[in-house]
């Protein structure tokens, strides 16, 4: 029964999320933002006091069900062992804790954390591992199918689907995720919650508060008779029978009630057990230490895996050839507007790619730049910010881009336009102006050009507020004659 | 003159074009008659020309080796067609389909006797009109069309600009005298021009015909039942005028753009319900040639044919001619009216815009936008019926026809195009115009 229910709600959870991460439409953030805001991470760095006190009061009263309801990407691995598990048959075995690993990526974790290097707290944290799994990898097969979709409604003519670009925004960020979404199948397949219990910085830090946790599943050693059903069953590989000890430690039980349902003995109960400490509780500063060193070799092994992304006679008809555009250098990366700084955008977001699987615009993407990489910048060579658009501030679970309407929109000063007069057309007498004509907030000036009879844009910076109409208007190809540079502080 | 007098004549000539009179209101189901193309006759040399001419300027493209040339093979089969069903006048230009229009035209045509045919080019000196380069096209297009002589040979597309562009690109670099002497060599059977312009350009054109200065064989314009009487009167001029100048000089009419670049096939469905109703099995086109052939100083009318099924139909046209009453006349001017009802863009698919520097597909997004008006397929506001349905039709429509980089918000009014456009469109104004209508259709703001 309790079983069922934790299915239940898993599965509500999971799909809402996962549809979140897949949604360019911008019909389900709506409904379904929530999701991504009462994830713990992304609720620490949005300082959201309610959603920590709640889960935390939640892990010491029911146990870790966060992570066997709430989390993605725990979730997912259900799923992926379930499978595993079915198609070879295996069973679980208790295995012992591994503290080392434990504890010394937790401590790497908070070190970092502290320290502010997103990247790397994003490259462990669990929410962001599902998200960019799911934003690089799903989503490209969602809009296929979405595109499938409307090939075929297209021809008998109801028109309910539009056809959608697929792009790959970043090829580190890419490969990051297929080999996180490797790791992940390959240790869960069979290893069940193997990530969650010896990697995942946010089970570790729950498993502090669920060994203290009011409701657990307690073995009524009176009546076990030794079977091993539940140990056979535990997916945390948390549960030791023997005729000697029966024993569960409680900071790696997920609380999945597999084991509860297995025994035929009624031995196992879910129940109300204060004060019961888990038995494997111990101090972890000791490993911590030496596991720092070697995480954050590891860390800069990783990072260090980081490729380069590139970035006479006059006949009728015919079509000019048009360069693809290229981004250009940009001193100051561009973040959304409702991120308040560039500093504070990097310090907060977790790099979850919400906003980038949301972007209609095709700005977002991840950053190759090492010191964000997979957190998002914006660029502006497929599309620009239009000014009534506000959904990645809507999705933004961190409050790395706070909720802004299109109204404070305007406020938000993410960059300012420079033209390179050598690039320029309007230098060589040719008449154009379309930044200005394109420019929403009316920051570009044509002003009388010398001699040469015909008119050239100036930027009037203070009114500029960095959208980028102009840069991905441009008629100049491959570098546009007007790009867009961030500014440090956008209120 | 006036319309009634000349519907009398018009009269007269359908009787001596050889049409077995046919009471009005004859009951008798119409036996298939035998196929016989309309001659008109160029009262100059007794030239027989056939009523519909064939176009060079639309001929199908494809691709090969990664470039667009032309479908040889296809041109082949509908010229091989076209001569067999009486059709002899074909009319090319060395700037038509990336210039590439001339020799595919002589390279099917070469296979047929010479005498068979009328061959008509131009002198499309639209970039380089310095007497070299002048004469180097005049001489490339005998090369090109495998002959020695031309039979009709055209200033290609003068009138606007008036009198000093024409001094500019025929007379003071010669190529006026030159091209005298090259008639007077018999290389040149008639000298004409194509026209598009105003009315005073006209008439300066016409000026020098009557003062002497030079004898028009032939003249080439645009005439159709919208141009009629519904030209904008100041960049272009009515058809009801020119050919009532021509005619009075007995100067033989060619007809281009009698469809309007297609657009005269494909009417607003409510247009079309009405010409169904008086002529439910013949086509929408048919309407346009028969306005055109019912005047008798048309010598051709030109239709730039891109595959079979427009020529089998016009053959049926042209093959069964039936000139239009002068109820039937009354009929299409009212149906004129209504069409200058629509917000449509004149374009007429020519091409002269392309290539557009920044890429833009012009006559594409026209052709689109065009389309969709005509088949009342555009969405029109938010409280329309089906409009989320139009709206997704509309933009996956659009960018299906023209890749977006090359639509018309890429505009930037450089005005390139502006000089080449025989229809005098406001092309930047009426992208930005087509823009606008997208943009706010995607955004929701109609």
């Amino acid at each position: 029964m309790l079983k069922k229910l934790r299915v239940a709600l898993a599965v509500i959870f999971w799909v809402g999320i996962t549809l979140l991460l897949l949604d360019f439409t911008g019909a389900l953030h709506h409904y379904l933002g929530w999701m991504a805001k009462v994830q713990f991470l992304p609720a620490v760095l949005a300082v959201n006091v309610g959603v920590i006190v709640a889960l935390a009061l939640l892990t010491l009263i029911f146990g870790r069900v966060y992570c066997s309801v709430i989390c993605p990407l725990g979730v997912f691995q259900d799923g992926i062992s379930h499978i595993g598990t079915k198609k070879s048959k295996a069973q679980y075995k208790y295995k012992k804790e591994l503290k080392w690993l434990r504890y010394g990526v937790w401590a790497v974790f908070v070190v970092v954390f502290i320290l502010g290097i997103q990247a790397a707290v994003a490259l462990l944290a669990p929410y962001s591992a599902y998200g960019r799994i799911v934003q690089n990898l799903f989503q490209p097969l969602y809009i296929w199918g979405n595109n499938a979709l409307a090939w075929v409604t297209e021809r008998i003519g109801t028109y309910t689907f539009y056809p959608q670009e697929v792009w790959l925004r970043s090829i580190p960020t890419f490969i990051i995720a297929v080999v996180t979404l490797v790791v992940i199948v390959v240790l869960s397949f069979k290893g069940g919650r193997t990530y969650c219990n010896s990697i995942c910085p946010v089970g570790t830090t729950l498993s502090f508060l669920s060994r203290f946790s009011a409701f657990r599943p307690v073995i009524d050693t009176e009546k076990c008779k030794h079977c091993k059903a539940c140990e056979h069953m535990c997916k945390a590989q948390c549960i030791s029978i023997s005729k000697e000890e029966q024993k569960i430690d409680y900071s790696r039980c997920v609380d999945c009630f597999n084991c509860i349902d297995s025994c035929k003995f009624g031995a196992l109960k879910y129940r109300f057990a204060w004060g019961a400490a888990g038995k494997s509780a111990q101090n972890p500063s000791a490993e911590g230490r030496r596991a720092f060193i070697a995480g954050t070799a590891l860390m800069a092994g990783t990072l260090a895996a980081k490729t380069a992304s590139a970035q006479g006679k006059k006949t009728d008809g015919g079509l000019a050839d048009i360069l693809p555009k290229q981004a250009p250098e940009r001193e100051t990366p561009l973040t959304p507007p409702g991120s308040v700084s560039v500093k504070d955008f990097y310090r907060r977001c977790t790099a979850c790619q919400l906003c980038v699987a949301e972007c209609p615009n095709n700005v977002l993407r991840p950053s190759t730049d090492l010191e964000h990489i997979m957190q998002p910048e914006m660029s502006y060579e497929k599309g620009y910010c239009k000014a009534d658009c506000t959904r990645c501030s809507e999705v933004c679970p961190t409050g790395a881009i706070r909720k802004i309407t299109a109204q404070e929109k305007t406020q938000y000063h993410i960059g300012t336009a420079h033209v390179n007069r050598e690039l320029c057309i309007t230098e060589t007498g040719t008449n154009c102006g379309k930044c200005a004509q394109m420019c929403p907030a009316g920051a570009i000036l044509m002003v009388e050009n010398g001699d040469m009879g015909n008119m050239r844009p100036t930027v009037s910076e203070e009114v500029c507020i960095g959208c980028g109409a102009c840069e991905q208007y441009c008629p100049v190809r491959p570098i546009s004659a007007i790009t867009v540079n961030g500014k440090e502080v956008h209120v | 003159m006036k319309r009634r007098d000349f519907i009398k004549i018009t009269g007269a000539a359908a009787a001596a074009a050889a049409l077995p009179a046919c009471g009005e209101k004859s009951t008798s189901a119409p036996v298939a008659e035998e196929e016989k193309m309309v001659l008109r006759e160029n009262p100059n040399n007794s030239d027989k020309v056939s009523l519909l001419g064939f176009g060079c300027m639309r001929w199908p493209m494809i691709e090969k080796d990664g470039a667009r040339v032309i479908d040889q093979e296809a041109v082949n089969e509908m010229v091989d067609y076209a001569l067999a069903h009486g059709v002899n006048y074909f009319d090319t230009s060395p700037a038509y389909l990336m210039g590439q229009s001339e020799k595919a035209a002589g390279d099917a045509l070469s296979r047929h006797p010479r005498e068979s045919y009328y061959i008509a080019t131009k002198l499309s000196n639209f970039g380089d009109r310095s007497t070299e380069a002048s004469i180097q096209m005049y001489h490339d297009s005998f090369e090109q069309l495998h002959t020695d002589y031309f039979d009709y040979y055209l200033l290609h597309s003068i009138g606007r600009g008036g009198a000093k562009a024409f001094n500019q690109r025929y007379v003071e670099n010669g190529m006026m005298d030159f091209l005298l002497k090259e008639k007077a060599a018999g290389r040149i059977r008639n000298l004409g021009f194509s026209f598009h312009g105003s009315q005073s350009d006209f008439d300066y054109l016409i000026s020098l015909h009557d003062n002497g200065t030079y004898h028009w064989d032939f003249c080439q314009i645009e005439m159709n039942y919208v141009d009629w009487a519904h030209a904008d009167g100041v960049r272009n001029c009515n058809a009801n005028y020119l050919y009532a100048e021509l005619e009075k000089r007995h100067i033989p009419i060619v007809i281009m753009e009698p469809l309007l670049g297609g657009r005269l096939a494909n009417v607003p469905a409510e247009i079309a319900r009405q010409m169904k109703e008086r002529e439910p099995d013949k086509s929408i086109a048919s309407w346009a040639f028969r306005f055109c052939g019912t005047y008798p100083g048309v010598m051709c009318a030109l239709s730039g044919m891109t595959n079979m099924e427009p020529l089998k139909d016009n053959l049926n046209t042209f093959g069964h001619f039936k000139p239009l009453t002068e109820e039937e006349l009354d009929f299409l001017e009212r149906m004129a009216t209504q069409m200058k009802e629509y917000p449509l863009v004149n374009c007429t698919d020519c091409k002269y815009c392309m290539p557009c520097p920044w890429g833009l597909d012009i006559p594409g997004t026209f052709q689109h936008y065009n389309k969709a008006i005509t088949e009342g397929t555009y969405a029109q506001n938010k409280q329309q019926k089906h409009y989320h349905k139009l709206k997704n039709q509309y933009l996956m429509s659009y960018d299906k026809a023209v890749p977006s980089l090359r639509q018309a918000d890429r505009c930037i009014s450089c005005g390139e195009c502006l000089p080449h456009c025989p229809q005098s469109i406001a092309i930047p104004r009426e992208l930005r115009r087509i823009a606008r209508y997208v943009e706010d259709l995607r955004e929701d703001r109609l």
